[in-house]
């Protein structure tokens, strides 16, 4: 199968909305957002990272804490939230904010999932508290997203082969 | 995922472009001025507003440096700047960049669990083959 295209948009000044296609049924794209065990498998930053921390307690009112770890020098970065909505297998909403502030203030993350003939349609919603902060957001891609890219895709097409 | 550290200090032109492509109709000017220079008239035809409401949007456009004003003395015509669409459009390249990767990743995941688990009680009532791979 050919890689399903990642739309990025700005529908507001204030939003980032992603929507990509998943060839699986959504209760499994529900699972591998929702589980710790599955969510550290593919929620990395650039190559040399990984998920130290992944603690989730899915539950309205529960929280989230993410934390990777650089294995070269120990670098930590962290994340977490509080979850708003919960609607197995079809939507999650939940604050986010970093621990090193790289964008100011937190951001309300929503994810929802449409199934239709075994493939889900993920669109992933990012509300910022200001511009300022979704540009940053954005630009945040732009400093590692070139770097990185080619070489995980050359490995990930190896070990597809 | 994202970078430890980042350059606080924010191009001001960017923020004026996001600003200004937020608005459906500067969208809308944008796509007509790609095929070509208009006036303000012609820039208003397809809209259902008066030449006031058109030329406070193009003036949003202009300040964020997404058109220019051509030289001819009575039309004006309006003209699409690629310049700052592009530098937007690159960041937006990136964003999406970094997030395919995490989702290929996600892809080899959902394969594995496609495999690994029934899907659905339904099917795999029927058998095995309800629930392989293709």
């Amino acid at each position: 199968m050919t890689t399903p295209t990642l739309t990025v948009k700005t529908p507001s000044d204030r939003e980032i909305e992603m929507t990509r296609v998943f060839d699986a049924p959504r209760s499994l794209v529900f699972d591998a957002h929702t589980q710790p065990e599955l969510v550290r498998r593919w929620l990395l930053g650039p190559d040399g990272w990984s998920m130290v921390i992944c603690d989730i307690d899915l539950q309205v009112g529960g929280s989230y804490r993410y934390v990777w770890r650089r294995a070269a020098d120990g670098t930590q970065m962290g994340m977490g939230g509080v979850y708003r909505e919960v609607v197995p297998p079809e939507r999650v909403v939940a604050t986010e904010r970093f621990d090193q502030a790289w964008y100011p203030g937190q951001a309300l993350n929503t994810v929802v999932l449409v199934e239709n003939g075994g493939k889900t349609t993920l669109t992933a919603t990012s509300l910022y508290e200001s511009r300022e902060a979704r540009d940053a957001a954005l630009k945040s891609g732009m400093e590692k997203g070139v770097a990185v890219s080619y070489d995980r895709l050359a490995k990930i097409l190896v070990t597809r082969a | 995922m994202q970078p430890r550290s980042y350059e606080r200090a924010r191009p001001a032109r960017l923020d004026a472009t996001f600003a200004a492509l937020a608005d459906p109709t500067r969208r809308a000017i944008l796509a007509r001025l790609a095929s070509g220079d208009a006036s303000v008239t012609e820039l208003a035809e397809p809209f259902a507003m008066s030449q006031p409401a058109i030329s406070k949007h193009l003036k949003v456009l202009e300040r964020a440096g997404l058109i220019s004003r051509g030289r001819e003395a009575q039309r004006r015509p309006r003209r699409l700047e690629a310049g700052p669409l592009a530098e937007a459009t690159e960041w937006l390249a990136g964003y999406r960049r970094n997030w395919e990767n995490s989702y290929r990743r996600l892809d080899a995941v959902l394969d594995e669990l496609k495999a690994s688990r029934p899907q659905d009680p339904r099917k795999s009532k029927r058998g095995p083959t309800a629930r392989r791979r293709r």
